[in-house]
């Protein structure tokens, strides 16, 4: 019942909640204001009264699952997506839903002046719902904020993977950080693309960055290192630090079929001399 | 045996095997382990934990700094409730999986440790220890 009743108060005050929800708003940012306008936040308010008159109208009670505040989910999942983007905290995003409470208390208690219960029930109504939607709010900053990281992460992979043609025919992939989830298969997809693309015979893979070779690390090395044999291209892994070397004994992986260098200066001279080069001082 | 620390790290995905090689690594650190013996307790770390990931559905574990008469080591368990090893001999074999592995997790962990021990229930779980002590 209270729904509805809620809807018109609302609507009876719409442009001075407007008002001085969005000052208020803009006076708990400070000095952090300049990260966000006033018609952006003026444009927020306003669409969010408009999401939630016309949920209350339809009466949706305080359940969020329900699917008449679906309009307003979206609204408040844009809202915190461009706030975690426009680097917001947490709480100064969910200040947006909770710093309408007083404006919209002040207006309730207007309309029940000599009802104390009445606005006791209407406040109640009101604090549930605000209370439910400022949460949503903070759990959609967090899901963006996971996103964005997400994504960085993403393109940090594609950055982190350069193949460098280190003489004519030579490639070299240095490898940095972890080398076992998603990472590895696209590091590994780009060297083979790599030698195809540059018509290349020899591959240096140095692992001088990566500080744990376990088996499925090794697994990955030696898929590769034999899908770049049918391709024509000889590997040669450098970069297998003493203890490194140690660990792969104690763990039985059997590199012997592989060319391996301790350094990546070492291999550079192999693959020269495989190519009938010699490296000459002047 | 005296437990000095005890850090406990879910494992459930691939990504937890990445915090548990760290957490592993500088608690090794802490102990002054030698980078030798950092690097072969990690790498056993790394195998158990992607087993219990793997194979074991998920589970966690529990890494400690113990303390025996004057020296220190670290103690790892790795615990799942997952279908367990039918056959651990078999399992143990340099070269057996089960899966897409190169099978040699189990064998190769218990030679990077001094300590290593595996119990295993067909449908109740799988729990693997191992220890590395400060040489
Ligand atoms: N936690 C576990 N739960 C169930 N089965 C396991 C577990 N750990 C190991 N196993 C079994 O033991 C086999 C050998 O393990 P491992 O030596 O690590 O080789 P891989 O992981 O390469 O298969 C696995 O293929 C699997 O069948
Ligand atoms: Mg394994």
């Amino acid at each position: 019942m209270g729904n509805t009743r809620l809807a018109e108060i609302i609507g009876r005050h719409e442009r001075d909640l407007l008002a001085e929800w969005t000052r208020r708003q803009m006076d708990s940012f400070g000095t952090g204001r300049d990260r966000i306008s006033e018609t952006q936040l003026r444009g927020n308010s306003q669409d969010f009264l408009r999401a939630l008159t016309e949920a209350l109208l339809r009466n949706a009670g305080s359940d969020l699952r329900r699917q008449e505040w679906s309009s307003m989910k979206d609204l408040l999942g844009e809202i915190s997506r461009q706030r975690a983007t426009q680097g917001f905290t947490p709480s100064e995003t969910a200040v947006f839903v909770f710093s309408f409470k007083q404006p919209l208390f002040t207006r309730i208690a207007s309309e029940y002046p000599n009802d104390s219960e009445g606005f006791a029930a209407e406040l109640w109504t009101a604090t549930e719902l605000l209370d439910e939607l400022g949460l949503y709010t903070s759990e959609m900053y967090l899901k963006s904020r996971e996103e964005v990281i997400l994504r960085q992460q993403q393109e940090m992979l594609e950055l982190s993977t350069p193949v460098v043609e280190v003489w004519e025919g030579v490639l070299a992939l240095p490898l940095i950080g972890t080398l076992d989830s998603a990472r590895t298969q696209i590091v590994m997809q780009n060297l083979l693309e790599a030698i195809v693309a540059r018509g290349a015979n020899l591959a240096i893979i140095d692992i001088t960055g990566v500080p744990t070779v376990d088996t499925l690390v090794a697994q990955h090395l030696l898929k590769t290192v034999a899908a770049a044999r049918l391709m024509g291209a000889d590997c040669i892994i450098s970069g297998i630090r003493p203890q490194i070397a140690q660990t792969i004994i104690h763990l039985g992986v059997d590199l012997s079929g592989v060319l391996t260098k301790a350094t990546l200066a070492d291999a550079l001279q192999l693959a020269l001399k495989k190519k009938n080069l010699t490296v000459a001082r002047s | 045996m005296p437990v000095v620390k005890t850090v406990e790290l879910p494992l459930t995905r691939q990504e937890d095997v990445v915090a548990v090689r760290q957490r592993t690594r500088s608690l090794g650190v802490e102990i002054g382990l030698t980078i030798v013996d950092q690097t072969k307790i990690v790498t056993a770390a790394s195998e158990l934990a992607r087993n219990t990931v793997i194979h074991g559905g998920g589970g966690k574990a529990t890494i400690e700094i113990v303390k025996e008469a004057s020296k220190q080591g670290l103690r790892l368990t790795f615990e799942d409730c997952g279908p367990g090893i039918p056959d651990l001999e078999r399992a143990m074999q340099d070269g057996y999986t089960s899966g897409a592995g190169l099978g040699l997790g189990l064998g190769g962990s218990k030679r990077l440790c001094n300590d290593f021990a595996i119990e295993s229930k067909v449908g109740k779980g799988t729990r693997v220890t191992i220890a590395r002590w400060k040489a």
